[in-house]
Order: structure tokens, then sequence, then C-alpha cells
């Protein structure tokens, strides 16, 4: 009966696709090769591009200093002098938004980085020592999974310390869970391969192992997490600093420009303030995933070229 | 089956007790001494101290955890540091907002996400498939609260079509119309992200009932499509969305404080919000670990229901 239950495989087409390309290529050719050929990876990457790039050469690029007040321009509708418009206090709304997007992605990348590498040593240390040590690191990572992880990112950012670093701090030490897990996992099956015995043989010490020999065949899924996680710290990010407890003005943040914007007045006159910041929020988290999305699609062998 | 419903309930035991330590132990830590905050700056200072004597707060830490978790379990939160009410009663206030929110939500995702992620599924590389694709792609990205900024701009403040907040109009009668107009738009933005996911999870959950032997067996004696689709397809592909109930649960709570923020709709998300301004801790405290609680409830009443409906699934003793 069990059988019965049991698809069949689906049968293996023989992939002609090298020849069809004239040459043999390597790893990263396909992986390359593949990524481009998805056209909303392809469309993230250059949005991605665009925005880190207009983040960082905010000084270069906006037009006005992006807190400074015209009293003649509050409300400003968008006209050559202020492209974007202007806030409520006469600022200029493109500046703002070029300097805010430094913030935002700075919170999410280093948010990102600190996450992933607590997230990726706990699962490795998990998925390899097995045992006690495995148990501990699984259950701490169940109790985190429990709480809806806003109310204790609000309860740490805002009963100790809101500042940046306070903010990537709690991102970090909540977020790093799904990366431990997914670490854990290919760290169990990577464990069991002949060239970690091979190493072990070889007297090759745990850790240099762990690191060295078994992480780097580890490294497609992590960088797929990684990516899609700066999308989701971003919107973290946006979310408190909206609530009005990430980073507080007049330090600009796409989520802080829209806690202004929010506002009866602002509603029925100036459409285009509360429009744009959420607007460049909801641009770079889309990137982040299409990136995310086409380099996990690309790094699956599963997934043959067209 | 029932020694797995048994050890699955065991599980959760230990799980609910890390769960109140940590959110003792994080407002223990959380710097600003609540009896500091509690007394008027021009009372003396001995004063102060009976005032500290009388809330427990020189106890050892395990005293104070152990009465505070005494308290909680038969159902004595404490009082709240600023309103001096008990909390129990601020939150029984609140809750019923945010439960008829949640319920809403989930039945828009519902009744939204499954036909489209059918029709996705159906439709497989056409051109509707590629567009449901790019919107549910669209849909978990997009920050909730601007989601509901746009939607009071445009729907409320502009075309005037719905309220811009608040569970019913000011000081008028209960009318139930007034309510679901009210109701609509803060459900709308609470739901759109799990909308989107689900829509996601049907679709690939069809996607592979598709290509079942029973599904062209179906076919093969001459059903219609509409009833392979949905009466062979679809119950075989509800199965595995059955969990997703666990997924949602946690977005829709943490969803709610945004989406409370955002509409002024008077639900626990909105009293957590208040509370953490003005540094209430036993508030804080209660709704931290009752929206764990509820997460943690909401796996296991998954586990258990997928391990009714689905006959498939083993349980070894390990």
């Amino acid at each position: 009966m069990d059988q019965l239950q049991h698809r069949k495989p689906e049968p293996m087409t023989p992939n002609n696709n090298h020849d069809n390309l004239g040459k043999h290529r390597s790893m990263l050719g396909i992986f390359v090769v593949k990524f481009f050929q998805n056209k909303l990876a392809v469309f993230g990457l250059v949005m991605l591009l665009l925005i880190i790039g207009s983040a960082v050469f905010a000084p270069l690029l906006a037009p006005h200093d992006p807190n400074y007040q015209t009293l003649v321009a509050r409300l400003h509708e968008p006209s050559a002098e202020y492209p974007l418009g202007a806030d409520q206090l006469g600022r200029d709304l493109l500046s703002r938004l070029l300097y805010a997007g430094q913030m935002s992605l700075l919170v999410g990348f280093a948010a990102m980085a600190s996450a992933t590498f607590i997230g990726a040593t706990m699962g490795a240390i998990a998925g390899y020592f097995g045992g006690i040590i495995d148990s501990i690191i699984m259950r701490i990572v169940d109790i985190l999974f429990s709480f809806p992880n806003i109310f204790l990112m609000i309860t740490l950012v805002a009963l100790f310390r809101p500042s940046p670093f306070w903010l990537i701090v709690s991102f970090a030490v909540l977020g790093w869970m799904s990366t431990a897990r997914l670490i854990r996992g290919e760290m169990l099956s990577l464990k069991k391969r002949e060239f970690v015995l091979a190493a072990r043989t070889l007297g090759i010490s745990k850790w240099r192992i762990i690191f060295n020999h078994i992480m780097p065949n580890a490294i497609g899924p992590l960088i797929v997490a990684a990516t899609l996680a700066v999308g989701q710290f971003i919107i973290a990010e946006s979310t408190l600093s909206f609530l009005g407890i990430g980073i507080s003005p007049p330090t600009a943040t796409w989520g802080n420009m829209l806690t202004a914007a929010q506002n009866l007045t602002i509603f029925q006159t100036a459409w285009w303030y509360p429009l744009f910041p959420g607007l460049m929020i909801f641009l770079t988290v889309l990137s982040f995933n299409f990136v995310g999305d086409g380099l996990r699609d690309a790094l699956d062998p599963r997934v043959v070229e067209k | 089956m029932t020694t797995y419903i048994i050890r699955r309930l065991l599980i959760t035991i230990p799980l609910l007790i890390a769960i109140s330590i940590i959110t003792f132990a994080l407002m223990q830590f959380a710097p600003g001494s609540p009896a500091v905050l509690d007394v008027d700056p021009n009372v003396p200072p001995e004063a102060r101290e009976a005032q500290i004597e009388a809330m427990g707060l020189n106890e050892p830490l395990p005293v104070q955890y152990a009465r505070w978790i005494s308290g909680v379990v038969t159902g004595d939160f404490g009082n709240s540091y600023i309103t001096k009410r008990p909390v129990s009663d601020m939150l029984l206030e609140r809750l019923p907002n945010t439960l008829i929110l949640m319920t809403a939500a989930t039945i828009l995702a519902i009744v939204i996400a499954i036909p489209i992620g059918i029709i996705s599924a159906v439709r497989q590389y056409t051109k509707t498939d590629y567009a449901i694709t790019l919107v549910s792609f669209a849909g978990v990205a997009v920050p909730n609260f601007w989601i509901g900024l746009m939607l009071i701009m445009f729907l409320s403040v502009q075309f005037g079509w719905f309220p811009v907040g608040g569970v019913q109009t000011l000081n008028a009668d209960f009318d139930i119309m007034d309510r679901l107009h009210h109701l609509f738009l803060p459900a709308l933005v609470l739901a759109t992200a799990d909308t989107a996911q689900l829509t996601r999870y049907t679709r690939t959950s069809m996607l592979e009932v598709k290509n079942q032997d029973y599904i062209r067996t179906a076919r093969a004696k001459g059903f219609k499509e509409s009833k392979v689709i949905l009466k062979h397809g679809l119950r075989n592909a509800l199965l595995p969305l059955i969990t997703l109930i666990a997924i949602m649960l946690p977005t829709l709570i943490g969803g709610s404080v945004v989406v409370e923020s955002v509409f002024s709709w008077p639900g626990l998300g909105d009293l957590f919000m208040t509370s953490v301004n003005q540094r209430d801790y036993p508030v804080i405290m209660i709704i931290t670990m009752l929206t764990a609680v509820l997460v943690v409830i909401g796996n296991l009443i998954a586990d258990i229901l997928y391990a009714i409906v689905d006959p498939r699934i083993e349980y070894r003793e390990d």
C-alpha cells in the first residue's frame, strides 16, 4: 500500500545544454548564466545597485541639505526646485529620501551580518556536535521563535536604549534563529560525507573542519538566507522607526518620515509626502527578495537552464 | 497517536515556563525602577522605601518571579503602574477588538488567497499565473503600515469611502454595518502579508496534487474539470495548508501592533504601544507573554490537527 503512494521519479532528461553552448562550463559559470536568465532577479539586482548607489552618493546627488528648513516651501508640491516636493518643515523630500536610505540600508546590512554570523555559528555547533549541545541550542531557537518578533524587538529597543547601534544588536539577537536551523540541517548531512572523514583522519582540529572544510559547502543557502534577511531587517527598522521607537528625528529614515506624514492635512493636500518613503521601502525589500529567490534558483541544480 | 499528542503536550510545558522566565528577566533588567517612577519626587525617601517594601521589589528575584507567576497562573496579573487598575481588566477590554480584527483578517486571507492560488496553479506558466505570482511577491515585500497609510489617504480622506479609524462612529449606537465599515480596511491591511503567503502555498500545494495519479484517474472517468480540481484536487491540496494556522498566527499578532496604531484601533497592540511609551511594566510583561503563549498554542493545535487529518504520517517512538 505504502509503495503505491510513492510518486514515480521524474524521468531524467539528458542535459544537452552544455553542447548547445559549445563548451563545458564551471559551476560558477552555470550559476551566473542561470541567475542572469531570471528577469526578476536581474531587475532586483539593477534596482538594488541604483538604491545602494543613490544612498552612498547621497551627498553628491541630493539637491538640498536634507535638514535645511525653508519655511515658504512647507508642503511644497513636486517641482523643478523640489523634485519630490517638500515636507511640513519645508525640507526637500528627495534629499531626505536619499539620506534616509543610508541609515535604513546600514541597519539592514549590519543586522543581517551580525544575525547571520550568530546563526551560522550556532547552527554549525549544534549540527556538528549533536547531543546535549544540539538540544540546548535548538530549544533556545524554539523559545525565541515563540515570541512574535515585534513584541520583543519593541521591548528591547524601547526599554533599553533607542539608538541605531542598539537596534542592530536587538535585531541580531532576535533574528539569528532561522539561519541556525538552516545551517544545522546542512551540517547534519555534510558531516557524514567522505571529505569530512578524510579531514578527521588527517587529524585536523574540529573547528578547522567546521569552518574551513564544511562551511564553504553550505555557503549557497547561507547567502540566499542572508539576502532575504536584509529585506526583513529593513522592514523591521522602518516599522520600529514608524512607531516612534527606532531611529528618531532629525536623522531621516524611511520609517520615521512616514510617522511625520501621518497627518490629516498632509493626507488632504500633500499625497506625495506619504507616498515616496513607503515606495522606497517597498522597492528595496522587493528587490532583495527578487535577488534572493534568483540566487536560490540559480544555486539549485534541479532548476535547469533554459 | 494518543501518545504523540500527549508527548506533544508535554514538550509545551517547559516551553511555556521558559517563555515566562524570559519575559520576567527582560523586565527586571530593563532600566528605570518601577518604584521610582511610581512615586512622586516630593515624597521623602522613607516613604519610597516603604513603597518598595510594599511592592515586594526588594525580595530576591526567584521569590518575586514565583509570586508573579503564581499570580499569572491564577489569573491575577497585578495592577498597572499608571492607571492602578487590574491588568486583567485592561486586557479584557481590549481583547475582543483584537480578536475581531484577527478573525476578520484570517477570513479575508482565506477567501482571497485560496481561489487565487488555485487559479494560479491551474493556469501554470500563463500570464495570469505570472501576474498573481508578482502580486503575491509584492504583498510580502510591502510594509503594512504604509499600505494602511495609503488606503487611509486615498480611500478614506480623499474619496471618503471609509472612516479614518476607530471601531465605530463616535457616540453612535451599536450598528453592525457601521462596525463592518470600520473593520474592513484594518482587516485588509492585517491580511496583506498572510494573503500573499497563503496564495503561494496554495499554488505550490495545488501544483503538487495536480500531477497525482488519482487526478488523472478522475479525468479519465470523464468528470468535469471543475469537479476534478475542486473536489479531488483541492481536498488533498488543503491538507498541508492546515499548518499555516501556525505560520499565520505570529504575523497576525505582530501585525496587530502596527495596524492598530495606524487605524487607532483600541486593541491589545494599541495597549502594548501605550504601555511601552509609559513604561507600564506589568502590562508589557503580560502582553508579551500572552502573545508567545498564543503562538505556542497555535503551533500545538496545528500539529495535532495535522496528525488527525493526515493518516499517512507515522509517529515513531524514539
